[in-house]
This record gives C-alpha cells, sequence and structure tokens, in this order.
C-alpha cells in the first residue's frame, strides 16, 4: 500500500494553492470591461408596490442599466423553477406559487428582489439605488411557522388556503396509534428547532458573460451540483442546456445553501444581455442574511410510548416544516426526505410522522447541513432521554435496551428506512469509555465546588446517506502520461481532489503531482449530479474508481500486447509477467496507446475511460456523541469541557478529512443548539439578525479539543464500502448538546431547554426553576 | 459607502484648521467604529480628517500617580505597555481585550472615548480611574464627558490629544462580551482610591455611568457582599435580542461583585 | 477627487490612484489583482481580510487604502519564501487540515503569524481565545488551533 493508499492520512493536494492565496473563488475572477449588480430588495416583509420609477436611477454617473420586472418580462425569460410533486391532505397537488426573478409589485420576505443596478463600479451602483423612487403599501405578514397556519393569519400567496404548502406522512397511523392507546408511559414535547443560516465565509455571487456572436451564455457562479444548476438555469431562460456554459470556481463553502439558481444568476446574464458587458454581482455579508436561503425552522410536537422497563413501543409526531415564501426544486426535501431518521437506532414497532410544509413571510429555507436529518435526530433523541429521565433510568442504558442489535440486520425501521447493518452497541460502548462515563459523577461535584453546573449529554443518531442517485467520473490520460481525473462532484472544502486523487494514484501509480482534478465546469463535465446528501465519497468516489479500473484494464491488454504475451502481472503501476525480463510503466503504456501499431486490433486509442455509477439503496452512518459542558450559574454561560465522538461512516478513505468533516459538522451543531438563530420582529417581519454584529457565529473559544475514534462497519451498497460522512457531526452534536444541558439543569426541575441556549435563556430557565423551587 | 474628500493632517493644529473649514468633516482615528458605520451607509461625512500621522498623538507616560495616553495610541501598545501593566494593570487589562488582535492593533483610545459608543470598553476605564480627557482646547473630567448615547461634551473642533487616568491603590475591569458582536454587554470597572471607591459600568446604558450605590456600600465596606444585593433597575439600561435589560441589570451585580472578588483575592 | 497612493505589497514598491472611499482590501484585490485576502464580512469580524501592516495584523476591510500610504503591506501572497517554500504556518495548515473551504485561510494564517510572533508559547485556551476576531465556517477550529501552536513552536525554534 503506498503512501497515498486510501485510507491514509494524506494531507490535502488543494492545499498549497490555497494556502498561497491561489484560490479562485468568483469574487476573484474578473473580465475586461466587467460591471457591477447592485440588488435593490425589499425592506417590507409584506407589501404592495406602489410606484416603482427608476428614471433617475438610470441617469446617475456609471449606470449602465436598471433591471425591473419589465426587463424580465421583456426578454422572454421565465419563472424560476419551483418544487413540485407532493399533494395536500385531500390529494389535490402542492401548492406552488411562481418564483419570479425580480417581483412585480408584490413583496414576500424582507430581501425579496425588485430591481438590478448594473454600474461601472459597485459603489455607483449603490449610489444609484438610493435613487430608485419607489412606494409601498405595507401589508401584515407572518414570519413565525407556529402562528402561520393559524386562522386569520395573513396569507403569503393570496390563495393558498392556511399557507399550506404540501402534507407528507410517513409510518403507519392505525399502529401508531393504537401502540399509544396501549402504552402506560408516554413523554411528549414540542421542540422548536430554530432558523439558522449556512453563513458560508465565501458568500454567494454570480458573474454573467453573454457573446452575442455565439448566442451562449457563460455564469461563472457558487454552487454545489454545476450539471443540475445548468438544467434549472436553462429552464429559467428558456434556452437549451448547449446555449449556457456554468463554471464553478472555488466554493466557499455552502453546507446545502448555494445549491439552488437564485435570483442574481438570471440577473447577472440579463444584465450582461442587456448591457454586452460582463456582469458581477457578489453578495455582501450583511446583505447575505436577508437574501440567502435560510436552514431548519420546524416545529415538532412529537411523543414517545414506552412501557415499564422502558422499551419504546411507539412515536408519534406531528412536524411543522417552514418552507419560506416560495419553493425551488429541492428546497421542499428537508420536509420528507430525512423524516425517516426519528427512528433513531432503535427497534420500536409502531411510528407515524405526519408533516405540513408551510408558507411564512420569509426567506426560502433551503437543505442546509443535515436537512431535516438533525431536526429528526434531536426530536427522537430529546424523547429518548426524557423518557430515561421519566422511568428513572440512565441515559445510555435506556438506548441499549432499546438498540437494534447487528444479528438483526438488515432492519426494517416503523419508519421508512431498512438499516443494512451497524454496530450500534459497541460503539456506544466505546464511547462511554473514552469519556469515562463512570467517573462523570465526580466531575459533576467538583464542578459544584466553582459555582459551575455539569452536565453529560449523549446522541446516538444514524442519517441516511448517498440517496440513490448518481455520479460520474472520467481518467484521460495526455501523451506525457500525466492524466486528468474528472468528476461530476463539486468540492465545497470537503477535499474531493484528495481523495479521488489518491484512488487515482493508487490504482495506476502515477503521483498524484502529476494528476490534474477538474470539476464544476458544465463545458467538461460530462455527466453526474454533484454534491448534497453526505454522497460523493460512495457515488463520486465509486465513479472516480470504476473509471480507473476501467483504464487499468485496457492498459492491461494494450501492456500484454506489447509484451507479446497473454496477460501480465501489474503491481506499482508496473505491468511485468514472468516470461520476460522486460516490463512497462503506466506511463510506458498510456504514451503507447497514442499509436495503433502498440494496440491490439480494433482496439481505440488512447487511455481513457469515463463511468457512471448509480447508486440503487442509501447507506446509515452513524455514530455516538457525548458532552460535557458547564453552566455559569450566574450567568448562564456555558463551556463545553469535552467531547467525544465514535463514528461508523464505513471504510475511511483519508482519516485526517474524516476528521474534519465531523469536527466541522459538530461546529455547527454547537452553534445552533447555543447561539445561533435568525430572528425575524414579530409585528414587523424585519430579520433582526441582519449581519455577524447580531447573527452569533460559533468562534474557536467555543469548543474544547474534539476526540474522534473510528469504528468502520463498511456497507455493501457500495464497492468501497464507504458511508456518508458530511452531516454526520452536525446531526449529532445538536441533540447532544441539547441534553447536556438539560442534565447539568435537570437538579432544579428543568426538563428541557429550547434552542439556541443562549446565556439569557439559561438565566431566566435557572432563575425560574429557582422561583418555582 | 458615500464618497468623501479626504485630508491627512499633519499636527492637532492643521487638524483643527481642516475641520473648521469643512462642510460636515470626520476625525479618522482608528476608524475601527467610523469605517464599519460608512461602509454600511450610516453616515456620510463630507470629509475625513485622518489623524494616523501625527506622531505627538501617540504614546504612554507614567507621570507621578497619572497615567497618560495619548489619542492615537492603539490598544494593543496599551496592553503591552511596561509601565501601564506596572501602574495600571486593569488598564492594560481592559485595552487587551477590546476588540480582537487585529482591532487592537488599529483602534485607538481617543477614537473610543470620543465615540461614545455605549459597548466600547474605555469609557468605563474613564469613569472608574476618574480620568481627565485633555483636548485641543481644555481638560474635561470624565465624570462630565459622557453625555449621552455617542454623545459627549466635545464642542464642534475639538480635538481629544490624551486621555490621564488617575493610578488607584487597586482596580479591576470585568466584562461581559455580547454573544454576537463581542463588544461589552456588561463593563464594570471597580478602583479603589484610599477610602473612595469608583465603580463604573459600560455596555448596559446608552453611555458609560457610574454606580453611586455600589460605590458607597464598598466605601463603607470593600466586600463582594456589600454589594450583592444592590441592582442597577434595568429601566435605565439597553436590551436587545440576545441581552435584555433585566439581564444586563444583573449581570452589572455579577461582575462588580466578580470585580471585587478578583480584587481582594 | 481621486487620490495617489504609494506603499510597499509584499516587498514591491507599488501606486495607484483611488477614490478616498477605497478600502485597503479593494486597493489589494481590484487595483493589485492579488486576490488572496479576502472580504467575508462588512463589520469588521470575520477576519478573512487580515494582512500584516508593518508587521502586525491588520484588517484591510477597515482601513483605507489612503491610511496604508508609505507602509509596508503583507499579504498572503508574500508569506512563502521567494523559492515557493510555504511558510511553517502554512505548512502546519496544511499538515494539521487546518482548512476545508480554504476562504476564511488567508486571514486565519496571517494572523496566525501575528499570533506567533506575539505568543510564542501560547497554549490552547490562549490561541483560541486570541482568533476571536477569525471566523472559520468549515473546520471547526480545530485544525487551525493545532497548526497555529505547532507553527509557533517551530518559528520559536527557528528564530
Amino acid at each position: 500500500m503506498g503512501e497515498f493508499a486510501i485510507g491514509q492520512p494524506v494531507p490535502r493536494f488543494e492545499d498549497p494553492r490555497l494556502l498561497r492565496g491561489g484560490g479562485r473563488y468568483v469574487d476573484d475572477m474578473a473580465f475586461p470591461g466587467m460591471l457591477y449588480g447592485f440588488v435593490l430588495r425589499s425592506p417590507h416583509a409584506h407589501a404592495k408596490i406602489t410606484r416603482l420609477d427608476v428614471t433617475r436611477a438610470e441617469a446617475a454617473p456609471g449606470v449602465a442599466a436598471v433591471l425591473t420586472w419589465k426587463d424580465w418580462a421583456a426578454s422572454g425569460y421565465g419563472d424560476l423553477p419551483t418544487a413540485k410533486g407532493k399533494t395536500k391532505r385531500d390529494g389535490s397537488p402542492m401548492y406552488r406559487p411562481k418564483f419570479p426573478a425580480l417581483v412585480k409589485d408584490r413583496v414576500r420576505y424582507v430581501g425579496d428582489p425588485i430591481a438590478f443596478i448594473v454600474a461601472d463600479t459597485y459603489h455607483q451602483a449603490q449610489d444609484a439605488a438610493e435613487l430608485i423612487d419607489i412606494d409601498f403599501e405595507a401589508l401584515p405578514a407572518v414570519t413565525s411557522l407556529a402562528d402561520a397556519s393559524k386562522p386569520g393569519a395573513p396569507l403569503v400567496h393570496d390563495d393558498c388556503e392556511n399557507n399550506i404548502c404540501f402534507i407528507y406522512t410517513e409510518g403507519d397511523k392505525a399502529k401508531a396509534d393504537a401502540a399509544f392507546t396501549a402504552a402506560p408511559i408516554i413523554v411528549k414535547k414540542r421542540f422548536t428547532i430554530s432558523r439558522v443560516t449556512a453563513a458560508t465565509m465565501e458568500t454567494r455571487g454570480s458573474i454573467g458573460v453573454y457573446d452575442a456572436a455565439a448566442d451562449r451564455y457563460t455564469c461563472y457562479t457558487t454552487l454545489q451540483r454545476a450539471l443540475n444548476f445548468r438544467e434549472e438555469l436553462a429552464q429559467t431562460l428558456r434556452v437549451p442546456e448547449s446555449k449556457l456554459r456554468v463554471v464553478a470556481g472555488d466554493i466557499g463553502g455552502s453546507f446545502g445553501m448555494k445549491s439552488g439558481v437564485f435570483n442574481e444568476v438570471g440577473l447577472v446574464l440579463l444584465g450582461s444581455k442587456i448591457t454586452g458587458r460582463p456582469v458581477k454581482w457578489v453578495c455582501t455579508r450583511s446583505e447575505s442574511f436577508v437574501a440567502d436561503a435560510h436552514g431548519r425552522d420546524n416545529v415538532a410536537d412529537a411523543e414517545l410510548a414506552l412501557d415499564r422497563s422502558g422499551k419504546f413501543l411507539g412515536l408519534r409526531v406531528n412536524n411543522l416544516v417552514a418552507m419560506g415564501a416560495y419553493t425551488q426544486p429541492g428546497t421542499d426535501s428537508g420536509a420528507f426526505s430525512n423524516v425517516g431518521t426519528m427512528a433513531g437506532v432503535y427497534t420500536f414497532p409502531a411510528g407515524y410522522v405526519d408533516v405540513t410544509a408551510v408558507y411564512t413571510h420569509t426567506n426560502i429555507i433551503r437543505p442546509f447541513r443535515g436537512n431535516g436529518r438533525p431536526e429528526a435526530a434531536f426530536v427522537i433523541e430529546r424523547l429518548v432521554d426524557m423518557a430515561a429521565d421519566e422511568i428513572g433510568m440512565d441515559a445510555a442504558e435506556i438506548r441499549r435496551i432499546n438498540m437494534i442489535p447487528p444479528q438483526s440486520m438488515p432492519y426494517q425501521t416503523a419508519l421508512s428506512f431498512k438499516y443494512d447493518n451497524g454496530e450500534f452497541e459497541r460503539v456506544l460502548d466505546t464511547s462511554l469509555e473514552m469519556i469515562d462515563y463512570k467517573g462523570f459523577e465526580a466531575r459533576r461535584a467538583e464542578a459544584r465546588q466553582r459555582g459551575k453546573l455539569r452536565g453529560i449529554g449523549m446522541s446516538y443518531t444514524i442519517e441516511k446517506a448517498g440517496a440513490p442517485g448518481y455520479e460520474g467520473a472520467e481518467v484521460r490520460f495526455d501523451r506525457t502520461g500525466s492524466l486528468t481525473v474528472v468528476c461530476g462532484a463539486v468540492t465545497q472544502g470537503q477535499g474531493h481532489e484528495t481523495v479521488f486523487k489518491q484512488i487515482v494514484s493508487d490504482t495506476l501509480g502515477i503521483h498524484p503531482d502529476e494528476i490534474h482534478y477538474l470539476q464544476g465546469d458544465t463545458d467538461q463535465v460530462f455527466f453526474g449530479e454533484g454534491t448534497g446528501g453526505s454522497r460523493t465519497s460512495a457515488l463520486g468516489g465509486t465513479a472516480v474508481m470504476l473509471a480507473t479500473n476501467k483504464v487499468l484494464d485496457k492498459a492491461r491488454k494494450i501492456a500484454a500486447h506489447m509484451l507479446q504475451v497473454d496477460q501480465v502481472d501489474y503491481a506499482d503501476g508496473v505491468f511485468t509477467n514472468p516470461k520476460t525480463n522486460r516490463s512497462l510503466t503506466m506511463k510506458d503504456v498510456a504514451k503507447a496507446s497514442l499509436h495503433p501499431k502498440n494496440l491490439p486490433q480494433e482496439m481505440e486509442v488512447g487511455l481513457n475511460a469515463s463511468a457512471s455509477h448509480y447508486a440503487k439503496v442509501q447507506n446509515y452512518p452513524n455514530g455516538c456523541h457525548i458532552v460535557e459542558l458547564e453552566i455559569d450559574e450566574d450567568t448562564g454561560q456555558v463551556e463545553i469541557e469535552r467531547y467525544v465522538v465514535v463514528d461508523d461512516v464505513g471504510t475511511v478513505l483519508n482519516p485526517k478529512l474524516l476528521k474534519g468533516q465531523i469536527i466541522g459538522g459538530i461546529s455547527q451543531g454547537v452553534g445552533q443548539m447555543l447561539m445561533e438563530e435568525i430572528r425575524f420582529d414579530p409585528d414587523s417581519g424585519q430579520n433582526l439578525t441582519g449581519s455577524f454584529m447580531d447573527y452569533c457565529m460559533p468562534h474557536a473559544e467555543a469548543f474544547p479539543h474534539i476526540d474522534i475514534k473510528s469504528h468502520p462497519v463498511p456497507t455493501a451498497t457500495n464497492p468501497l464500502g464507504v458511508k456518508g460522512a458530511g452531516e454526520a457531526g452536525c446531526v449529532g452534536a445538536l441533540p447532544a448538546v441539547g441534553n447536556a444541558l438539560v442534565d447539568a439543569l435537570s437538579h432544579l426541575g428543568v426538563r428541557h431547554v429550547d434552542m439556541p441556549a443562549t446565556p439569557e435563556r439559561l438565566w431566566r430557565v435557572m432563575d425560574e426553576a429557582k422561583r418555582a423551587g | 459607502m458615500h464618497n468623501f474628500q479626504y485630508h491627512r493632517a499633519s499636527d492637532v493644529n492643521d487638524a483643527a484648521s481642516k475641520l473648521s473649514a469643512c462642510d460636515d468633516p470626520k476625525l479618522l482615528a482608528g476608524g475601527m467604529t467610523l469605517l464599519p458605520t460608512l461602509k454600511n451607509r450610516l453616515a456620510a461625512p463630507s470629509d475625513l480628517i485622518d489623524l494616523g500621522n501625527i506622531a505627538a498623538l501617540k504614546g504612554i507616560a507614567v507621570e507621578g500617580k497619572e497615567v497618560v495616553v495619548r489619542a492615537m495610541t492603539p490598544h494593543a501598545v496599551v496592553a503591552a505597555s511596561a509601565d501601564v501593566l506596572k501602574a495600571l494593570p486593569a488598564l492594560a487589562s481592559l485595552a487587551g481585550n477590546i476588540g480582537d488582535p487585529a482591532v487592537r492593533h488599529r483602534g485607538t483610545i481617543g477614537g473610543s472615548v470620543a465615540n461614545s459608543d455605549p459597548a466600547a470598553d474605555y469609557p468605563a476605564a474613564c469613569l472608574g480611574l476618574d480620568a481627565v480627557i485633555e483636548t485641543n482646547k481644555r481638560k474635561i473630567a470624565a465624570d462630565d464627558f459622557f453625555l449621552g448615547l455617542f454623545e459627549t461634551a466635545l464642542q464642534e473642533g475639538e480635538i481629544i490629544t490624551a486621555v490621564r487616568f488617575k493610578v488607584p491603590d487597586n482596580a479591576a475591569y470585568m466584562k461581559f462580551r455580547h454573544p454576537a458582536s463581542g463588544y461589552a454587554v456588561v463593563g464594570v470597572m471597580v478602583a479603589k482610591y484610599g477610602s473612595k471607591v469608583r465603580v463604573a459600568v459600560t455596555g448596559a446604558g446608552p453611555h458609560a455611568f457610574r454606580v453611586t450605590e455600589m460605590e458607597k456600600a464598598l466605601e463603607a465596606s470593600f466586600t463582594p457582599a456589600a454589594i450583592a444585593n444592590i441592582k442597577v433597575s434595568p429601566e435605565q439600561l439597553m436590551g436587545d435580542i440576545h441581552c435584555s435589560a433585566v439581564y444586563r441589570s444583573h449581570l452589572i451585580s455579577v461582575y462588580a461583585r466578580r470585580a471585587v472578588e478578583q480584587m481582594t483575592k | 477627487m481621486d487620490i495617489d497612493v504609494k506603499m510597499t505589497v509584499n516587498g514591491k514598491a507599488v501606486t495607484g490612484k483611488v477614490e478616498p472611499r477605497t478600502l485597503l482590501v479593494q486597493f489589494i484585490r481590484e487595483h493589485l489583482r492579488l486576490t488572496g485576502t479576502h472580504v467575508g464580512c462588512d463589520t469588521t469580524q470575520c477576519g478573512c481580510c487580515v494582512v500584516h501592516v508593518d508587521g502586525v495584523a491588520m484588517k484591510s476591510c477597515t482601513m483605507l487604502a489612503v491610511q496604508a500610504e508609505g507602509r509596508s503591506v503583507t499579504t498572503i501572497e508574500g508569506l512563502a519564501a521567494a523559492d515557493g517554500t510555504l511558510h511553517p504556518m502554512q505548512e502546519a495548515f496544511r499538515e494539521h487540515h487546518g482548512l476545508q473551504c480554504g476562504f476564511c485561510t488567508p486571514g486565519m494564517v496571517m494572523m496566525g503569524v501575528d499570533i506567533a510572533r506575539r505568543l510564542p508559547n501560547a497554549d490552547e485556551k490562549t490561541v483560541r481565545h486570541q482568533l476571536e476576531g477569525n471566523i472559520c465556517r468549515c473546520t471547526g477550529y480545530q485544525g487551525i488551533v493545532e497548526a497555529i501552536m505547532d507553527a509557533s513552536a517551530k518559528m520559536a525554534a527557528k528564530a
């Protein structure tokens, strides 16, 4: 096994470039004659536009164009694509509002785009925006999900009754109801999963370049799925995909947020078409809070039935899920595609989840790291702790007696998922050992001496990863025997380049320095879905491996032909045969492959191959998080003191990168549980968290050193044996921290703490509990 | 950011004359508050007069029982100054915890004090350490300086040149940082001068203020217990989505007590 | 209305003509086309834009280009040795997986060097505290903190 082999902690190949300042993010790109765009956005959550006059702005210095809905309509472009497929309770189709790139006469959230100003400089575009004459008639708005379906709530779309977008159910209602009727013990709770935002360090941005002579558009942008992006954009522009090239440079984080075709993408292209020059738009940070899609925002009324021994009997959940003011393809998926996660790793026989997707006067909700998984995990894992508390059982023990044992695999849960494998109890035991679970009470007592309330909390979570789907890859040798690897997946920081190069290098014996990795350009990448949903190792990795193996197979044939033997042995990039003392390297073969004289008859010249992999079923990464934290009794401030994780993500391709994914995910889960939240003023609908001054981001100080161990149980659902790893950290962190907070305060009678558990919220919880005494 | 005319002042007199010659000018010190304000178009001065090149406005001196910090001295310099660490460690610690390291390399005491930002740290030091704010025209006692939200006793054309702190027998500054912005939600400076005690609070109200009830209690008995039950009424405090006025009131008591605890340890 | 500026950037004398409102980061990125220095926020909090001005870390988004007149600026592009060898801080970020998407990285590295120079023996808690003005959304900071501690030790040993 070579130094770059699968399983080695190989440092990333993309790093030296990024560390030298050589990243090429969309804002780093510049084109001759480039103009800059600024979006005028709605300051109201809900209003009629009664006057819109851009005459003065058009005359402002440096302004090349001011676009409104009229220009969009005149261009022949259509609305942005929306989600489809689901139904309402009566079976009628889901409510699908039009999603205009620029609104005509009605705004539906603070940030809704109204006009697009294009000028020589960004400052000039911003200056000109102040000269747009616009009047609004403010209308009542509803930003709170819990209120949006109540009678009399303001409607986001006039003909959408109760603001209900669609209904989705999962499980067996009759069976679940029967389980609850017979159950001796039921724990129930309303869990509010707060609205947060991805806050990628690189904001969204796009550059539109229209080539009038060729009648072809090029869009440089931030995305996750280049080919899907092109498909949606082509629908919007009403052009064949061949007229459109989409290019992603480096992407500065996405976590689901950048996966959509946002309004501004169309605006830079229309701006370029109208002005005849490239047009760049890059979101500012403060703008991003009102312009980006947000994540989560659920209200779950959940209950768990159990018997007196602690065995779970059934789960019932009524879940409200926010959609925002509009939908886009896939923005609705958080409401249904990971509901199965609520079954956890447990054996209960009956479950039923009823989901209502609801419009509010807020930003669109998009998948955000986990996309329904952390939300679901929080519900089940908090219920499990509440159940343990109710019957006086240890939190680890109640999990242990309800866990699906390995011998029951594959296991069909009471909801939708059928798990293929997993060794949950062993993972749990390893975690308990790592944190010294038995010694915790001594640590709690010691903390008490210092005025700190110490708590311990765990979660055992499982997710669906690599949902059925496909990915494509190519391996292309060039004339010097170096090669290019192409994949439909698009990295936003995960390190695809490194892992793909590991796979190729180890198989073909070509040094990674001689391998070029290419992604994100629809003119060059032939096939694939792109990145999202913890799928790229399983799907992209397999596709790369298959393409690599195809190349190797062909190379074997060529080598045998050249060595004039029936077959060759192959190891570490060298072809040999005991019958001859000649040998050939992979490079020799690659170079020779360009000349028909070196090839068996009828073989095509060149050493390259493409492959696609279709995953029929998902895989189920799982793991245990245990966290110890201390709450300052005086102030409510939380310090996480210890954090351990044991994960099972199947075969580990690169432990260094895996650790990075898990810890990064944890930081976002901890962020949501302790500090992050998008908040709206309930009366005005204004976004109260419109900058890093008010939206609380986790800093380095928020975390201790996190200890991670892997317990790989390879899955048979893909040839590499990998399970998804991108979202696991985030999924486990939310409930683990939530459970630890409650544990720290349980002696005061506290049974639940809502997120985000800010210092003031915890101080109030403690204060109220003490008063209630 | 709206555009403006930029002027580089060569000395304090030059700055003052430029100040009087311009329409709607602003002085530019470290720019740590002013530039973000301009970037977000919350202000649109016609002219910026940069004090950054005036050498006479930089430096620290210990003069008898006073520490003089010239207006354009960055926070990092105050925090690392051997003189300040020796004479007035509470001031060094305060300066060393403003913003973040990069902000401390640029932000200045003069800019901080002149702005009277309710969440700035230095105003608590000025009030708590009985400072005198020196300008190109006069000397103003800190007690008379902070008048309101972003409002000070500075008159038009007046430029802060230095802040003169009285060295106490003992002092401590404790603060609760805003969970999002990192600014002080509550910062309490407690200083002891013989039998006299000063307790100054920043972050919580529209401007920094003293808590005379705590001062009297501590003068009677300099113990944490002496102020355990003294509360500043939330009615005179500010609140935001992260920290309400009631919470800030509670934090003032906690952080005042912690400052006294540190001083009596 | 435009003003002439001159300064030294990564050891080279540079000049430019800028609007007074041009920020140092805009001058570096747009005039000099050194795009390694990034803009991640507009409230001086994320640290993506940290450069060294006369040897100390500053946020180039909160400084006018004209304020850098006559000063010496080092950006991420100027950190590696002349022969291309990565600076120990850059090398440590790679070794400890201190970056994922790479967007906050230039500011983190420049701040890391500043921390190492000021506090060569900083412990983990101190390093975490010193990063109060730098935000990373990908890594959870662990690799960054390990990298800064490791590189600090190496830089101190070399000095």
